[in-house]
């Protein structure tokens, strides 16, 4: 047992969550008690989302305990076939289906005899994997599950396209700044002259998977999830995979390299050479490179930040900070623990030192024995920096609704510099600004004006009334005493109660 | 009852297939309420997502509650239950010294057959803090049943009645013959002892459900106005000031979903039940308080025209809902009460939906629902008990209400297809109890109505891109 009071990856069935209500069409039904789904809500909420999220429960009951679930999954099954008809429908283990232990995948075969649709069992472990496991371990399962089908029905096109094509793997519903990375991404091949074969999951169709290997390379952009599928079409269909992550400009001419690479690898006739657009880019486009040189951010030059997050951001954003701001970062690190050799590796040589943890009071207790000027983080280290007085830009997932902006918000590509520039700067400086009013004693020198105009009155509150005002919060509390004791002149009372307090809140229905 | 209630008002039970908060979540207004305790939920990750991402910011306030999070260990029984709770026990003794420790059971305790309750009184023991434990879980109930198997569990700690009965034996002593009623014994009592004549007019009486202190105080006061002197609430502000409990006490719900802890008392603490309408709305408040009055042979003063003055002050929000419709999907199991509030608002009630209902506990709720619908002529909807979520969005499609009070997730897609919604967990954590809070029930029931207000002439409230077979 552990005592947790927070965490930063979610359970198994949430990653296989986000796979099956990512694609188009496909329908999960989770096996688990009332009140498991909640992910419906953070879709909903989080997202915004339009469309009633394609997830159910199968739910589990003192029935299901007593007897098994019998008949209920396959029901289940088969009515979401007839109600949707869904391409595919996957059946969600949750921890509670880890421990009866009862055969789902009985279930799945037995209701894909009777279903159109197709059926699978997601293949994820509650206590082995998290979120972004799961996740990963999902998407793999359903791009193989596909590809397997088109070659067993001679459908498999191994083909490539005439023109060079790429496909994106690991757009997520739930993702950070997901859907704007993907735009960014696009526009980037869209200016490379690849085409955009396939983006998955998030948006495409499991009919279309099988056109997957038609591409001639796969961009994998986030570490945590799509790696697994990426490795698997390069093993069964020869397909390279570019997992270097276009965040940074460093990094993202590197990517643009390595594409450059595969598809010269591919074409005989004539060699592409992306190094003028890389330039183009790099200086004129991207504001980051001259930010870098500006007065700004010479101001920032050994200025101490904590930076902590998943791997992919984490480690791109301590490597943005080192290298290309001249900022200190005296400790990154992350909570994707089965990823800490690659993460180590990543961030060598540009940090004092490595945290790595899913534990966030030690996250905490390291940026208060640090004390930096800012903090590059999750929404957790976000309100670590609230309590300890130090900024913090959230950079990476646990989510929250602020972190999904209705306005254009990449972290990815030419355009992610600039946003991460304006992050990195806008942090600093409301520290620095912080710092300058402590120093100098706030904007106003006078006293505070308040919007009461007499401070005594004729009106005296009783113990228990002046309790109960205490009791309301402090942005209304002006507001009800001054309506009360209007109330009370009105009603020539000159002692106000708790009684009082309430016939005026009737009374003027404050 | 039920039979006569059943003639007219319809009941059905669909599927189950609906979405709802998991009981754990009143950890989220308990720990808040009772300011000594610690909540230890002892389950999975799952259930720690669930409370961090429904908890929203509340996480970030150094909470009295936490997570036990069992691992594999756990499950296969390789680690011993009992020295792991220990542990945790005595780290949270360490760090915060609450006067009670609650252990919430989740599915995974159910399942695996953790024996928390024999391990509590053990642990208790060796830690010399008390133990309580409550199994709200989701194989067997729904998000505010979850606060009822608290305080049901809460409800065998409080302390016996102890001084009633010895001053009962004084008064005994000296007026057996008139040891017949509790009338007279009130009234022998005001000829003993002048000082306890203003206070002791009734028996005990102990009011049971949490409530945010300021509605808690408020209705005291309201039983007050009629001489009605209550004795305790369970639960109280602190753990340490838990009311007493016996045969002599009288106790009386404040809300719905408070089954179980109403049969403990009668059953296990012989408490007599009040059985009223829940104090939502100001004909259930007037109802709620004319029951508990009637029950002690008080008349009441001035009520009524109290509540005539409540709906007076609520006249710009009644013309607003006059004749609007509304479908209750059901999460939280205050529907009823809240329907029959609103169509005493004079709106129009399809369904009421429902995760559970126990028409005995409910019983006088339901009567009141009845007669309202007949005194408004209003049909009476049906009750849809485990109702299923895509039946229901079908027989929304059918009879487009103007409102529907529905959970978190179904709220936006609703919206997107033109249909104004409410998020019913609001009701949960608004305070709607009262005279003084019937306006803020109303302030919630027409906020979507007043915002679509503002944007109705923009031509964009269907916002999907294909209708699509829901």
């Amino acid at each position: 047992m552990k005592l947790a009071y927070w965490m930063y990856a979610g359970p198994a069935h949430i990653g296989t969550l986000r796979v099956a209500s990512s694609f188009k069409n496909v329908h999960a039904i989770m096996h688990a008690p009332l009140g498991d789904d909640y992910f419906n809500v953070m879709r909903s909420m989080l997202e915004r989302e339009r469309d009633f999220t394609p997830v159910t429960a199968s739910i589990v009951d003192r029935h299901v305990l007593a007897r098994g679930s019998q008949e209920k999954v396959v029901d289940n099954i088969t009515r979401k076939d007839k109600e949707e008809r869904p391409d595919l429908i996957v059946l969600t283990p949750t921890c509670t289906s880890s421990i009866l232990q009862e055969d789902l995948q009985n279930f799945v075969d037995r209701a894909s005899i009777t279903s159109n649709s197709d059926v699978i069992l997601a293949d994820v472990n509650h206590y082995r994997v998290n979120e972004l496991q799961a996740a990963d371990r999902t998407l793999e399962q359903v791009v193989r599950y596909y590809l397997e089908k088109a070659r067993r029905q001679g459908t498999l096109d191994q083909s490539i396209t005439k023109e060079p094509s790429a496909n994106i793997i690991g757009i997520f519903t739930l993702g950070f700044h997901n859907q704007h990375d993907c735009r960014e991404l696009k526009r980037l091949l869209q200016d490379l002259n690849i085409k955009v074969n396939k983006v998955i999951p998030e948006g495409g169709s499991v009919k279309d998977l099988q056109d997957l290997p038609k591409a001639w390379f796969n961009l994998v952009p986030y570490r945590e999830i799509g790696l697994m599928t990426a490795i698997y079409l390069e093993k069964n269909f020869g397909m390279p995979y570019i997992s270097i992550t276009p965040m940074g400009i460093v990094d993202t001419a590197e990517c643009i390299r390595q594409i450059e690479k595969h598809v010269n690898n591919l074409v005989s006739n004539k060699k592409f050479n992306y190094e003028p657009y890389i330039d183009q880019q790099t200086r004129f486009v991207s504001q980051a490179a001259w930010f870098s040189r500006s007065i700004d951010c010479q101001n920032l030059t050994g200025k101490k930040a904590v930076v902590f997050g998943d791997a992919t951001h984490a480690a791109s954003i301590t490597r943005i900070l080192a290298r290309e701001m001249g900022i200190r970062v005296s400790c990154t690190g992350t909570y994707c623990k089965h990823d800490a050799e690659w993460f180590k590796e990543q961030v060598q040589g540009f940090c004092d030192e490595i945290l790595i943890t899913d534990d966030h009071t030690e996250v905490g207790d390291m940026i208060a024995r640090i004390e930096p000027s800012a903090i590059f983080g999750t929404q957790m280290e976000r309100h670590i920096g609230k309590r300890l007085d130090i900024p913090c830009g959230v950079i990476s997932s646990p989510v929250h609704i602020q972190n999904f902006p209705l306005g254009y918000r990449p972290f990815l590509g030419h355009e992610g510099t600039n946003q991460i520039a304006d992050l990195v700067y806008n942090s600093f400086t409301l520290g620095m600004e912080d710092h300058l009013l402590e120093i100098f004693g706030g904007h106003d020198t006078k006293e505070v004006i308040t919007k009461s105009l007499s401070t005594d009155t004729d009106l005296t509150w009783n113990h228990e009334s002046q309790l109960e005002l205490n009791k309301i919060p402090g942005f209304v509390r002006g507001k009800i005493k001054r309506n009360t004791e209007k109330f009370a002149r009105q009603n020539n009372i000159t002692n106000i109660t708790v009684e009082i307090m309430y016939a005026a809140k009737e009374a003027l229905s404050a | 009852m039920s039979n006569k209630i059943s003639e007219t008002l319809t009941f059905e039970c669909e599927t189950g297939n609906y979405h709802t908060f998991c009981p754990i979540s009143c950890v989220a207004w308990l720990y808040q309420k009772i300011e000594d305790s610690f909540f230890l939920v002892v389950g999975t990750k799952t259930c720690g997502y669930f409370l961090q991402n429904a908890l929203g910011v509340m996480i970030f306030a150094e909470p009295r509650y936490a997570m036990a999070e069992l691992e594999e260990g756990d499950i296969s029984a390789q680690l011993n239950d009992y020295e792991e709770l220990k542990r945790l026990c005595l780290q949270i003794k360490k760090d915060r010294n609450p006067s009670v420790i609650i252990w919430i059971g989740t599915c995974t305790t159910e399942i695996i057959k953790m024996d928390l309750e024999g391990m509590a009184p053990k642990l208790e023991n060796e830690l010399g803090i008390p133990i309580v434990v409550a199994r709200a879980n989701g194989l067997d109930y729904a998000f505010t049943q979850g606060e009822d198997t608290v305080l049901a569990a809460m409800a065998h700690r409080c302390p016996e009645q102890i001084l009633l009965i010895e001053k009962k034996k004084v008064i005994q002593d000296s007026n057996i013959q008139n040891f017949f009623s509790f009338l007279s014994l009130e009234k022998k009592e005001e000829t003993t002892d002048k000082n306890f004549e203003k206070l002791k007019k009734n028996p005990p009486l102990v009011l049971f459900g949490s409530l945010p202190s300021t509605v808690a105080c408020q209705l005291s006061s309201e039983l007050k106005r009629q001489s009605v002197q209550v004795s305790g609430w369970l639960p109280a502000q602190r753990y340490t000031d838990l009311p007493s409990l016996g045969d002599q006490v009288y106790v009386c719900g404040v809300n719905p979903f408070l089954s179980r802890t109403a049969t403990t008392l009668m059953r296990r603490r012989k408490c007599k039940l009040i059985g009223a309408p829940f104090p939502i709305g100001p004909d259930g408040t007037r109802a709620w308080i004319e029951k508990i009055c009637s029950v002690f042979g008080i008349k009441t003063e001035g009520l009524e025209k109290r509540e005539e003055q409540i709906w007076e002050n609520l006249k710009d929000y009644l013309d607003l809902v006059r004749g609007k419709s509304v479908f209750f999907m059901g999460d939280n199991l205050l529907e009823i009460s809240l329907a029959r509030f609103l169509i005493r608002c004079g709106m129009i009630v399809y369904e009421i939906g429902i995760p559970y209902l126990d028409k005995r506990y409910q019983a006088a709720e339901l009567l009141f629902l009845q007669n309202t619908c007949k005194s408004m002529s209003i049909p009476m909807p049906r009750i849809v008990e485990k109702p299923d979520n895509y039946n229901q969005i079908q027989r929304m499609r059918e009879l487009k209400p103007d409102l529907a009070i529905t959970g978190m997730a179904h709220a936006n897609p609703l919206e997107a297809r033109g249909i104004n919604t409410k998020w019913s967990v609001e009701f949960t954590f608004a305070q709607i109890h009262g005279f003084t809070n019937a306006r803020d029930v109303l302030e919630l029931v027409t906020r979507p109505l007043r915002r679509n207000n503002n944007l109705e002439n923009l031509g964009w409230s269907n916002l999907t891109k294909k209708e699509k077979k829901i």
